[in-house]
């Protein structure tokens, strides 16, 4: 029908892309599930369409579809049709499909590590595209993948050319990406949420790029994402998608300021809110630390001789109270993980720990732990963090089993309960396995494991940065409430500046393993003073990106 | 207690407060928080009275696939039955009758050993196919005998031709049972006293050899899997959690350890040590373990830094904790998806050291010491048949076996 319709109009209206009651599902031991169900929508040439919604949503699989790019025979297409260009791409024919596979259509994926081979040189990996597709010789690809590496903002690209991957930031990783994906000049561009793994810094620099380039080539872009900040910044058209199906269409700043799906409302309502509680310098301190460094070693030669220090944490000093929060931000790499880790004597360091007046510095790891009762750590990653073999009570009650070895089964389990009732899990799913739940709920299991414990001090490995924005301000809620109601001492580590200033009263800015700035919560958010400072407000708040040379890239 | 938004729906709702709080809020919670992942089951009121399923879904998965496999799933129940079979091989094949009533009393020859002069004779051992004995026996009462009258060391003395003799069934009855003192008449010319595939050059029968050389193989091989994989995971284990200078130290010894030739090892050991069935173990066993320790060893290494494993020790598990509750089961996986070609691997071993002389000692039920026989005897075809025959159903089993639980683990086709 709609190849009807579009071969009757004129080829200027005829859309780039139109994808016709698409569903897509996925069988499994002879159950079949549908993932995508009729989804249908257009791209005209130039346009931005950016297809939203949390992880599950069925939007990277509708995007993948397009290319034929999922595992096949265990996904089928019960219906629809994919025109670009008037041919069916997913039908039998293979042919057609090839030919616009990295050519007329090209695809940027979320990890820039995983999406590049290890082994081969920046050079090698873009020139590839071009002899493959343009049949370009050594000489001529050469001087291609120059211009592109320029193109897309590498900075002395002929010294770059040689560089492997892993001597590459997750930034120019992701640039290089886009340079692959712009090598032949495509006329459709799918991003499949290409900067959910960056720094706010970066992605603020990335999607300045994409817009640039966009404009330049006269592309359109398929943008896949479940920020809506970005979505506002970037799309002309905004599909939302929830349980496979598109709940709502609409230009974007029509989305933005009425949205008529319920679901939609919820995802705009669903940014981090609240404010702390209010500083309270006379709390008791919790943990104090003076001077701490992290040096790890640099050894060369035969002898393994220290030949210099890779500085992650260079003289800090911290101090959290109990019922308040010190919020560590900056840039991956800046070391404020380690910093954490160090805080909690999970690597050694030097420098004067005192946890509840007590210092903890000299202890030896074993020493250590009588006190992990009192101090817990909940880390960034749900899915890797929960072991996929045990189930939630078991996880939740291993510390119970450590440290206090009073409890006898029932009473354990009467701790689960009350602790699952606490976080918001319903107990009844305990003797469940992690990959039942979804991230959110996940991150919920891994904060009870931390609190069953009834711990002083809690280490919050950027809890929230591997969750959808929804689940996100739930996290962030919940979290504060734990902590009103237990007068919990927080360490929050996060790059998320929205997230870090709905729980922290203090704030430390950290770059290169020091400190930038800090201060007050307010002080920093009203009124940051340094450059690097401000430069992480404008990409967190407005996606912005800094003029160069402020933040990495 | 949960979100702001929640308490105030709990405040506001009066449906919801015959339950305590913390109910109506994971209650709320769960519908607030949408997407396609979360399926938890409604029913939240009966929390308490949630039992633990026996098999973790994961595990029930992989059985799920292991029986979708019909090959490997037809191999596992031959085995099973063969080797269930074999194992009570002394009530299938046995020169001693099961049950004995002698003069109103019950005897279990199978169990005791009774001197003759229980039976009216002299010896200190009862030889129940002695005719005397059996005529003794018969007069005051009855025995039952096991299926096959012969014992893996039995001769039987009353083969019809030279040694070895062929099947009794490819001869005449009245040639079968001439060595018989009443020949065809004969109360041993039974089935029972038949030699199904002949007898080997000793005038053993084959057939009874094969069922005790099937269960001795086969148990060597599970004894010595069993035992490399204690060591060699618990080796791999140390290694890879460890790593560093233990790591390095052990590797080095695996590596000079493993260029030691077991074969001349064995010879020498052999020259002072009487071989038998756990010095044999034991030989192989001081080399066998290496197989396991790579690959535990790269699974404990990648998989010490998972985060779950840091979860852990920031809880304050202890090592071996760690090890055996995290780590454990990823590198069984590995193992898992081994053992059964290294069971195969051991079995060949234990056969081709029998062939050779080397292995169990002589007058054994051994596969490999029929195998050799054939070789010798090639006017005797059944020997060198039946023996590979058996050889290589048992092997092709296991393999079959083997296929079918490294699909079941392969982690592409559990998780999906």
């Amino acid at each position: 029908m709609t190849l009807k319709a579009a071969e009757r109009s004129p080829a200027a209206a005829r859309p780039l892309l139109s994808v016709d009651h698409l569903s897509v599902a996925f069988s499994q031991g002879g159950a079949t599930t549908l993932a995508v169900d009729h989804v249908s929508f257009q791209i005209a040439k130039g346009e931005t369409l950016a297809l939203v919604g949390e992880s599950g949503s069925g939007k990277s699989v509708s995007a993948l579809s397009i290319l034929k790019l999922l595992p096949y025979p265990a996904a089928s297409h019960p219906s629809g049709a994919i025109y670009f260009d008037g041919e069916n791409l997913i039908d039998d024919d293979e042919r057609d499909l090839r030919r616009v596979r990295g050519n007329r259509i090209s695809m940027i994926f979320q990890e820039p590590m995983s999406s590049l081979n290890p082994l081969h040189t920046i050079e090698r990996q873009v020139g590839e595209v071009l002899k493959i597709h343009r049949g370009m010789g050594e000489k001529a690809a050469r001087a291609r993948t120059l211009e592109l590496l320029t193109q897309v903002g590498i900075r002395n690209a002929e010294e770059r050319l040689g560089a492997y991957p892993h001597q590459l930031s997750g930034g120019q990783r992701q640039r290089v990406m886009i340079a692959m994906a712009l090598a032949n000049d495509p006329d459709l561009l799918i991003a499949d949420e290409p900067t959910t793994a960056l720094d706010v810094t970066v992605q603020a620099q990335i999607l300045e790029l994409l817009k640039t380039l966009q404009a330049e080539h006269g592309m359109a872009m398929l943008f896949i994402t479940h920020d809506l900040g970005i979505v506002r910044r970037i799309a002309d058209r905004v599909c939302v998608m929830y349980r496979g199906k598109i709940v709502e269409e609409g230009p974007t700043p029509r989305i933005f300021a009425d949205p008529h799906h319920a679901y939609t409302r919820h995802l705009l309502a669903a940014e981090p809110k609240g404010r702390p509680p209010a500083a309270n310098a006379n709390a008791p301190v919790v943990m104090e630390a003076e001077d701490l460094k992290v040096w790890f070693p640099i050894r060369k030669g035969l002898f393994r001789r220290v030949a210099g220090y890779v500085k992650a944490v260079d003289g800090i000093d911290i101090m959290v109270r109990a019922g308040q929060t010190v919020g560590v931000v900056g840039e991956s790499g800046s070391g404020k993980t380690t910093l954490g880790l160090a805080l909690s004597r999970m690597i050694s360091s030097k420098g004067g720990i005192r946890f509840e007046g007590e210092r903890i510095d000299q202890r030896s790891f074993r020493a250590m732990r009588p006190l992990r009762e009192r101090m817990q750590i909940v880390f960034q990653d749900p899915y890797g963090s929960l072991s996929p073999r045990m189930s939630i009570a078991d996880i939740i009650s291993e510390g119970l089993k450590i440290h206090e070895r009073g409890l006898n089964a029932d009473q354990r389990d009467q701790r689960v309960v009350g602790v699952m009732r606490e976080v918001g899990l319903d107990p009844a799913a305990r003797f469940r396995f992690p990959h039942e739940f979804s991230g959110g709920q996940r991150q919920r299991v891994a904060i009870a494991r931390a609190m069953v414990l009834n711990p002083r001090f809690v280490m919050l490995d950027e809890p929230t940065s591997a969750l959808d924005m929804s689940v996100q301000a739930q996290v962030v809620d919940l979290l504060r409430d734990l902590q009103k109601k237990h007068d919990l001492a927080y360490l929050f580590i996060s790059h998320d500046l929205k997230v870090v200033r709905a729980l922290a009263n203090e704030v430390i800015v950290m770059r290169n393993g020091q400190v930038v700035e800090r201060g007050p919560a307010e002080d920093i958010f009203e009124r940051p003073q340094t450059d690097y400072t401000k430069a992480l407000m404008a990409a967190a708040f407005d996606i912005k990106a800094a003029p160069t040379g402020v933040v990495s890239e | 207690m949960a979100d702001d938004s929640l308490k105030d729906r709990i405040a506001t709702d009066p449906s919801l407060h015959q339950r305590t709080d913390e109910d109506v809020a994971a209650e709320l919670a769960r519908d607030e928080t949408a997407g396609i992942g979360q399926m938890i089951p409604q029913g939240a009121v009966e929390a308490a009275r949630v039992k633990r399923p026996l098999l973790s879904p994961l595990n029930q998965r992989r059985w799920k696939n292991f029986k979708s496999n019909r090959r490997g799933m037809w191999s596992l129940w031959i085995f099973a039955i063969l080797f269930v079979l074999t194992l009570f091989a002394e009530l299938i094949a046995n020169d001693r009758p099961l049950l004995v009533d002698y003069k109103g009393e019950f005897y279990y020859p199978i169990l005791v050993d009774y001197p003759e002069e229980t039976f009216g004779g002299f010896l200190p051992v009862t030889n129940y196919r002695d005719p005397f004995v059996q005529d003794e026996i018969t007069q005051n009462g009855w025995m039952i005998w096991p299926p096959i009258r012969y014992s893996y060391n039995t001769v039987n003395n009353e083969i019809p031709t030279p040694a070895p003799s062929p099947p009794s069934w490819t001869l005449s009855e009245k040639d079968r049972c001439a060595r018989y003192p009443k020949g065809v008449d004969d109360p041993n010319c039974t089935f029972g006293n038949m030699n199904w595939i002949g007898t080997d050059d000793q005038g053993r029968d084959v057939l009874a050899r094969l069922i005790y050389g099937f269960r001795i193989s086969v148990l060597f091989g599970l004894v010595l899997t069993a035992a490399s994989a204690v060591i060699g995971v618990g080796a791999g284990a140390i290694q890879g959690y460890f790593g560093g200078w233990v790591d390095l130290f052990f590797q080095r010894f695996i590596e000079i350890w493993s260029s030691i030739p077991v074969l001349y090892l064995l010879l020498i050991i052999a020259a002072i040590l009487p071989p038998g069935f756990w010095v044999l173990l034991g030989i192989l066993l001081l080399f066998s373990w290496v197989a396991f320790v790579g690959v535990v060893r790269a699974e404990f290494l990648r998989a010490r830094n998972f985060e779950y494993v840091n979860a852990a020790r920031a809880l304050g598990v202890g090592d071996w904790t760690i090890m055996f509750r995290h780590l454990l089961p990823n590198a069984m996986v590995a193992t898992l998806t081994f053992l059964p070609f290294i069971l195969n691997g051991s079995i060949t071993t234990l056969t081709s050291l029998d062939f050779l002389g080397f292995g169990l000692p002589p007058g054994s039920p051994s596969l490999g010491e029929l195998l050799a026989q054939g070789k010798n005897n090639l006017q005797a075809p059944w020997l060198g048949f039946s023996g590979f025959i058996v050889i290589s159903l048992m092997l092709s089993l296991l393999v079959f076996v083997g296929e079918a639980v490294r699909d079941a683990f392969d982690p592409r086709k559990s998780f999906g």
